[in-house]
Formats: C-alpha cells, sequence, structure tokens
C-alpha cells in the first residue's frame, strides 16, 4: 500500500504550467529516484509535496491524508522532510544550530539530543564543525549539514533534492553511500537526481520525468538497462 | 575639559535611546525585509500607552514597563497579523512588496491623525516623576539622570534581546526565517507567526524606549517623526538587522548632537549626520557593523 501518492496533479507558476496530470507513489521503507533533465520539473514537483506550491489539480495522500493544500509547516509535522537543492543553509548560523533548528517540528523536537547523536555518528565531520558558521564550510560538508538538518526532522519520508549538484565525483560517492545507509536505517527516501547512474543503482524504482510528465518509470535495474535511458541519460 | 566630557557622557546616554528605538526597527525589518514606515508612529503611541500608565497608577515611569511592554508587543502582534499579513500573502513571491510599505505609510497617517482626534495636539508631560529634572553631580560635570536610566535600559535590552536571539527556540527560527524564508518553512517554522512575534518584539522595544523618554520628554501626536527618520539612519548606519550596530550607530548620532552645537550651528551638527549617513551608504552600504551579506 502506497505511502506518498501523487495524483494526476498540474502544476503552474503564474500562466506558466510545468507540470502536466503527473502521478506517481512511493510505498513505506523504499528508496525512488525521480531522475530528469534540467527543467524537467523535478525540484517543482518536491515544491509542492512540501506544500510550498499548491497544485492546481489533483490530490497529494500522505499515509491516508490529503495534503495538496496544507501549509508547509504541517506537511513537516507529517513527517515529510525536504532537503532543498543547493543546500540552503541559515549561512550566518553555525552547524549545530542549523541541526537545531532542523529538528523544529513538535515530534523531532522531544528528542534533539538523541537524534543528534544519531547525525554526528552518521556524519562524523559535522561534530568537528559544530561551532562553525555554515557559510565558512566547504560545498561537500555543506551538503552533508543539509542532509543531517533533514534527518534531525526525523522524517517519515525524506526528500532529497540533488544532493549531488556540484560536488566533486569522490563527493558524490560519499554522499550516496551516505544516503543508501539513511535508507537501510529505515528511512523512506525520495531521491531527485540527474546523476541517474549512481541514483538508480542505490534505488528500488525510478520515475523519468521529462517536460513535466512522467515518460517512464519501473524497478531502477530495469531503468539502468533501458535503450532510452542510456542514450539520454547516460551517454553511452 | 569638563564640559566637553559632560556633553560627551551626556549624548551617549541620548544617542543610546536614540539606538534603543531604532533597535525596534532592525529587529522588524531583519525579519519581514520592508521597512515600516509607521515606526515613529508606534514610537508616538507607546509613549501615549506609557503617559498613561504612569498617570493613572502613579508609579515611578519604570514600573509602567510592565503594562506598557505586553500591550505594545499584542499591539505589533495583531497589527502585523491583521493589517499586514493578508497583503504579504497576496504578494508572496515579490522580493520587496511595495504595497505593504504603502500600507505602513497609512498605518502611520491613520495613527498619526486618531490621536490627534482623540487626545488634541496639545503637549504633554509627566511633571512629577521622581525622574525629571534629577542631575547627577561627578566631579563638576552634570549628568541626566533619567537619560543615564536610559542608557542602562537600553544596554539591557540589547543584551536580552541578544540572548533570546541566540538561544531560544523561537529566537532561532525568527534568525532562520530572516536569513532563508523558504528554507525556514521546509523546517516546519510557520513563517506568518514569526512574522507576528518579531513584529511584536520589535513593537515592545520601541515601547521600552518610550518609557525611557516619558520622564524627561513631553508628548503629542507628531512626536514620532522626530524618531522615525533618526531611527532610519542609525539602522542604515550600524547595519540592518544588527543589534549591536542599531545602539552603537544611535550613539553616534548622540554624540554629534551633543558635540557639534560646540564648535558650529546647530543646524550643522544635523548636516554631519545626513553627511555621515551618505558617507556609509557610499563607502559600506551593508553598515558600520552590518555582515557584508544579502539579505
Ligand atoms: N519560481 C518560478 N517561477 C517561474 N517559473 C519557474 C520557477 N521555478 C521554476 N520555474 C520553471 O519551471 C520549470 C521547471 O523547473 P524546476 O526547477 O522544477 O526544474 P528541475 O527539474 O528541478 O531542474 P534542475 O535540474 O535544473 O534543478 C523550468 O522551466 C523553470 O524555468
Ligand atoms: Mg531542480
Amino acid at each position: 500500500m502506497s505511502f506518498l501518492e501523487v495524483k494526476n496533479i498540474d502544476v503552474f507558476y503564474g500562466d506558466v504550467q510545468v507540470i502536466f496530470d503527473l502521478s506517481l507513489e512511493v510505498m513505506e521503507g523504499e528508496v525512488v529516484s525521480i531522475i530528469g533533465g534540467n527543467g524537467a520539473g523535478k525540484s517543482t514537483l518536491l515544491k509542492t509535496i512540501s506544500g510550498l506550491i499548491n497544485p492546481a489539480k489533483g490530490e497529494i495522500v500522505f499515509e491516508h491524508a490529503p495534503i495538496q493544500t496544507a501549509p508547509p509547516e504541517e506537511i513537516v509535522e507529517r513527517g515529510i522532510i525536504q532537503v532543498p537543492e543547493g543546500r540552503r543553509l541559515f549561512t550566518l548560523m553555525s552547524v549545530k544550530d542549523n541541526l537545531i533548528i532542523g529538528a523544529y517540528n513538535s515530534r523531532a523536537e522531544k528528542n534533539v539530543a538523541e537524534t543528534m547523536e544519531d547525525v554526528y555518528s552518521l556524519l562524523p565531520k559535522l561534530k568537528e564543525r559544530e561551532s562553525q558558521l555554515a557559510m565558512t564550510l566547504s560545498g561537500g560538508e555543506q551538503q552533508m549539514v543539509a542532509v543531517g538538518r533533514g534527518l534531525m526532522a526525523r522524517p517519515k519520508l525524506l526528500m532529497l533534492d540533488e544532493p549531488s549538484l556540484g560536488l566533486a565525483p569522490i563527493l558524490i560517492k560519499d554522499i550516496f553511500r551516505t544516503v543508501r545507509e539513511i535508507a537501510n536505517q529505515g528511512t523512506t527516501v525520495l531521491l531527485v537526481e540527474q546523476d541517474v547512474k549512481h541514483s538508480l543503482s542505490l534505488s528500488d524504482r525510478g520515475y523519468v520525468l521529462e517536460h513535466g510528465r512522467i515518460a517512464m518509470e519501473g524497478p531502477a535495474d530495469k531503468l539502468l538497462d533501458d535503450p532510452h535511458i542510456k542514450t539520454a541519460y547516460l551517454g553511452l | 575639559m569638563e564640559f566637553f566630557l559632560e556633553s560627551i557622557l551626556n549624548g551617549i546616554c541620548m544617542g543610546s535611546i536614540y539606538g534603543l528605538t531604532a533597535l525596534g526597527l532592525t529587529v522588524i525589518f531583519g525579519v519581514l525585509k520592508v521597512i515600516n514606515f509607521a515606526h515613529g508612529s508606534l514610537i508616538m503611541v507607546s509613549m501615549y500607552v506609557a503617559y498613561w500608565a504612569i498617570i493613572y497608577t502613579g508609579v515611578h515611569p519604570y514600573v509602567a514597563l510592565i503594562i506598557v511592554v505586553p500591550v505594545m508587543y499584542f499591539f505589533g502582534y495583531y497589527l502585523q497579523d491583521i493589517v499586514i499579513k493578508p497583503i504579504f500573502k497576496a504578494e508572496k513571491d515579490v522580493r520587496e512588496p511595495i504595497t505593504v510599505i504603502i500600507v505602513t505609510t497609512g498605518v502611520w497617517y491613520i495613527l498619526d491623525n486618531l490621536t490627534l482626534l482623540i487626545f488634541g495636539p496639545q503637549y504633554r508631560g509627566i511633571q512629577n516623576n521622581p525622574l525629571r529634572g534629577k542631575m547627577l553631580d561627578i566631579g563638576n560635570m552634570l549628568i541626566s539622570v533619567p537619560k543615564l536610566w536610559g542608557f542602562v535600559t537600553a544596554v539591557i535590552t540589547a543584551a536580552a534581546v541578544y540572548w533570546f536571539l541566540q538561544k531560544t527556540r523561537t529566537g532561532r527560527a525568527i534568525r532562520a526565517t530572516s536569513l532563508d524564508r523558504e528554507a525556514a518553512s521546509l523546517m516546519g517554522i510557520n513563517q506568518f507567526k514569526i512574522y507576528n512575534i518579531a513584529f511584536g518584539i520589535g513593537t515592545a522595544i520601541v515601547g521600552i524606549s518610550a518609557v525611557t523618554l516619558v520622564p524627561f520628554y513631553n508628548i503629542f501626536p507628531s512626536v514620532g517623526v522626530l524618531f522615525d527618520i533618526k531611527g532610519f539612519i542609525i539602522v542604515v548606519l550600524g547595519g540592518l538587522g544588527s543589534i549591536g550596530g542599531a545602539i552603537i550607530g544611535g550613539i553616534i548620532i548622540g554624540l554629534i548632537e551633543s558635540i557639534a552645537p560646540m564648535f558650529m550651528t546647530a543646524t550643522w551638527a544635523e548636516a554631519i549626520v545626513y553627511g555621515l549617513f551618505l558617507v556609509v551608504l557610499f563607502v559600506k552600504p551593508s553598515g558600520l557593523f552590518g555582515v557584508k551579506y544579502d539579505w
């Protein structure tokens, strides 16, 4: 049974339609990738699930409750947490304060210290940097803080928007290993990526988004072998 | 020499009160990112609230803080919630919503004229209060006691606001919202509630500054105008959103006002204030203590 279900949504920026009659679902415990090129509408989709934008049409259901009109803070309370594209850290706050603010919602707030222990053991680098201002970190470290901040919210569903963006190849490996580890610990993950090879190889299933529509979907290994994906996304 | 030192000390004290009025403005701007043109009116309203609280209860002026601070907090909270928020929501995606500025200007006109209607144009002062006209005599120097109280209050208030923003849950949420609204929403922070709270806190600070003023300052419906332009200059001088910058910026203005008249006519002192303002805008637009950062 589906955990998150997006049903036939249309999304507009002003008069411009960006997402067309899109449907997808995520089961509890799954890792699902959404892949697609620049401007396909991936970030718009995540923003819509997070409640930053409301769909003009369609329904979004999480744990049996419709959430398509809920404000972002309510969606966070329900357990859907987004790590946004470009990290969006609170640059003039310390790493530790960034993590604490991640646990702002009422479910997470009750055990901030405990969750922080878990985050530090998953991402030990953050502990070393905890008193540093977020803006003084390197790109890779900033991405780790962004992921750590997301985990502080105790997500039921963690949505990551291009976590590998702008990172060196070795750091990209690190970040995907971290995502896999988070999934192994039982968190459901919805991963948006342009790095098709890495993201599909750690996912259960995938969706291909093109021009605001789902162009293809299926088990991740099937997609990796698909000729269209090979030519269009993997450059083979 | 002593006279010079006396002017400096009185200038610092008066300047810190200016800084306190500007602190309220900077807290509101730091979060909402709009200049609140009703700022002077909020000072005026606070002064009337303080005035009547002191007159009716007959307490020491500073005891009136117990009344003025919560009254002004809720005044600011609901002013934002009822009047400004709907416009903010309508212009959610606009970076500097001009209509919000127009609305705050409307609030300014309404409050000033309402006060004129209700209380009339006359000047009021609290004649019988333990601080009025009091001077502290230190080695031939006369320091104004009510201004000295103002200085102490300004420093304590600034420290308390700083502590609140750094160490409390709501304080962190306010800082996060001021740095990145959308990211703050993704943390589960209700940004409109934070705007209300920030507006409430800024207005409560204005209330504190009014309590420091009424023991020695006369009030009348347009009294806020004397402080609002100064407030804007101080906020830019000190750096938008900077707490220490507001107080120090205020002290700089206070010093110029108290020292310059010893060497030139008083109108020149004002010219120096505006000149300094322009120089800072040209040389360091982020202000003397502002962080070089695009809000
Ligand atoms: N705030 C906005 N206002 C208007 N149009 C927007 C806005 N944000 C995105 N768009 C448009 O919507 C389309 C989809 O953008 P979106 O950011 O969702 O793409 P994306 O798949 O995340 O791309 P990328 O991989 O480059 O991040 C693009 O054509 C973009 O120009
Ligand atoms: Mg994107």
